[in-house]
């Protein structure tokens, strides 16, 4: 890895590749057109290439950084997720069984289970509580809507200081809101291929 | 600081009479002192193995006020107290104050300067502000603008997470190559005549940009930049890393530090014995869970207030290079696909 001094290098040529333009357009001048233009494509061409060497360099320093970077044990990461994951999971299987045996139908069961988490979530956010988790749990706190009602939450009370419209109400999406356009614009799409699908079969 | 003098070979300047030394430095003929300084910092900090070193640390986060930039105003506010009060000087005694911050619009230090009616250069170098500050300070007081000038820089974890990353709140993973931002603040009274440290030359550093793109490896982005700056400063001065106790890197961490280590050993330097990092000093990445370690403007401005200065002004280091250290990032940038420059500004510190 020697992207320092190749670089100083580099640019030192470009400062002397321009100096020999210079001195070279008075010389184009009483040269034939084709010649000229066989030049310039020459120039193009050593642009080209310096561009290209600053592009390996760039690379070969990221690379450089990639391979002295630490980085979380993906196993290890993978399974505290699983368990973290699980057991919010569990948590929501509980409330679920709960509602069921008072009686609820599953459906309502369900809207039950997911606004109890949600709650869970928030006032875990709020205490300050949910990103200590969330160290821990990486994907397994993100994933279930636990991590989608955190992202909300979060926002909330972060830009509450900027005020109910500009703070709250501008910024309370900042993080979900691509989840919540995507995620929309994806049932859509789908649905339309269900309704064609169905038309045609 | 003769020889520098006869050193002609000065970029762009006039010669004769001139204290530019080689391509981007400067020799001072009349050292500016650090008269004083004093340092603020959060309750992370304060627990931190520096932590009996800071002249106040805030237990509350928001240091009393009601937001996370109020909060980094009072930090700006009360280092900059602090400092004029331990040389017994009123506001009114300094002339300048060179200040900034990592927020948008350096609105710590508008805020943080407001009640103190000293005429103001508000300065923006990312991490490495307090090095822009110190030298276009010295510069102040060494070209004879000002017989006393004041330099402030501040970070604070609350306004920078919510400003470049996540609101507090927002549980994520931090990758194990990010740093931590400081709650802190540093401030410095520069001035003529005898300090108990002198500024006797400063190497500015120019933008360095390597193309990383991963705002969470702040260190791989600035090492270069480091590494360019204490070049340069070792060329344009003559010298070697030896003539150095210590090279004081700001904020460059774990990851950083390797990097720097490296890419001066491809230049020719092994600055491997004298190199430290503000952000390696200011906590214990193995108690205090800051992954590669601390950053922000805050970072190295307390750290070289708290630690670094009585190290010199008590005789254990002779001459040390600090250079501190930047990550020019704005979200904008980050989100439209650039890469993220680096800076680094060198300053001599001599007992």
């Amino acid at each position: 890895m020697t992207a320092g001094k190749d670089m100083r290098e580099d640019r030192k040529k470009g400062a002397e590749q321009g100096m020999r333009e210079d001195g070279q357009k008075g010389m184009e001048q009483g040269m034939g057109e084709d010649r000229k233009r066989g030049r310039e494509k020459d120039m193009q061409e050593v642009h080209r290439d310096m561009e290209k060497d600053m592009q390996e360099k760039v690379q070969e320093y990221n690379e450089y950084v990639k391979a002295v970077t630490p980085k979380h044990s993906l196993w290890k990461n993978m399974l505290q997720a699983f368990l973290v994951g699980g057991l919010i999971c569990v948590l929501g299987q509980a409330v679920m069984n709960f509602a069921l045996s008072r009686g609820l139908a599953q459906e309502e069961a369900g809207t039950w289970t997911s606004i109890s988490l949600v709650l869970f979530s928030v006032v875990l956010t709020g205490l300050n509580l949910y990103p200590k988790l969330a160290k821990f749990g990486g994907a397994g706190t993100l994933v279930p809507i636990t991590g989608f009602a955190n992202s909300v939450a979060a926002p909330a009370i972060e830009f509450q200081k900027e005020g109910q419209v500009f703070g709250i109400g501008c910024k309370i999406f900042t993080i979900a809101g691509p989840v919540i356009l995507y995620g929309t614009f994806a049932s859509w799409a789908l649905g339309l291929v269900l309704w064609v699908w169905q038309q045609v079969m | 600081m003769s020889e520098f003098l006869e050193r002609s070979h000065t970029a762009g300047t006039s010669g004769a009479a001139s204290q530019a030394v080689g391509r981007q430095s400067i020799g001072f003929t009349r050292p500016p002192a650090i008269l004083g300084g004093a340092s603020v910092v959060g309750s992370k900090e304060g627990d931190g193995p520096l932590g009996h070193l800071f002249d106040r640390v805030n237990e509350d986060p928001l240091c009393g006020k009601s937001t996370w930039e109020q909060a980094e105003s009072e930090m700006q506010r009360q280092a900059l107290a602090l400092a004029l009060g331990k040389l017994s000087l009123e506001p009114g005694d300094v002339r300048y104050l060179f200040a900034g911050d990592l927020l948008g619009q350096i609105i710590a230090t508008s805020f943080g300067a407001r009640d103190m009616e000293i005429p103001l250069f508000g300065l923006y170098g990312a991490c490495s502000t307090i090095g822009e500050a110190l030298q276009l300070g010295a510069m102040a007081v060494g070209g004879g603008y000002a017989g006393r000038v004041a330099c402030v820089a501040s970070s604070h974890l609350g306004s920078a997470e919510k400003q470049f990353r996540f609101p507090m709140g927002y549980g994520n993973q931090r990758p194990l190559s990010a740093t931590w931002t400081v709650t802190g603040a540093g401030a410095f009274i520069l001035g003529e005549g005898e300090g108990y440290v002198r500024i006797t030359g400063i190497t500015t550093g120019k933008i360095v940009d390597y193309g990383v793109k991963d705002s969470m490896n702040m260190g791989a982005c600035m090492a270069p930049a480091a590494a360019d700056t204490i070049a340069g400063n070792l060329e344009d001065f003559g010298r070697e890393p030896e003539d150095y106790d210590r090279i004081i890197t700001g904020d460059l961490g774990a990851v950083g530090k390797e990097i720097l280590l490296k890419l001066l050993r491809e230049r020719g330097y092994d600055i491997g014995r004298q190199h430290t990092d503000c952000g390696l000093e200011i906590y214990d990445r193995k108690r205090q869970d800051v992954h590669s370690g601390g950053s922000g403007c805050g970072c190295a401005a307390a750290t070289l207030s708290a630690y670094s200065l009585d190290q010199i002004a008590e005789g254990h280091w002779r001459r040390v290079l600090f250079v501190p250290t930047g990550a020019l990032l704005s979200t904008v940038s980050f989100n439209e696909g650039e890469s993220v420059p680096g800076i680094a500004h060198g300053v001599v510190l001599e007992g």
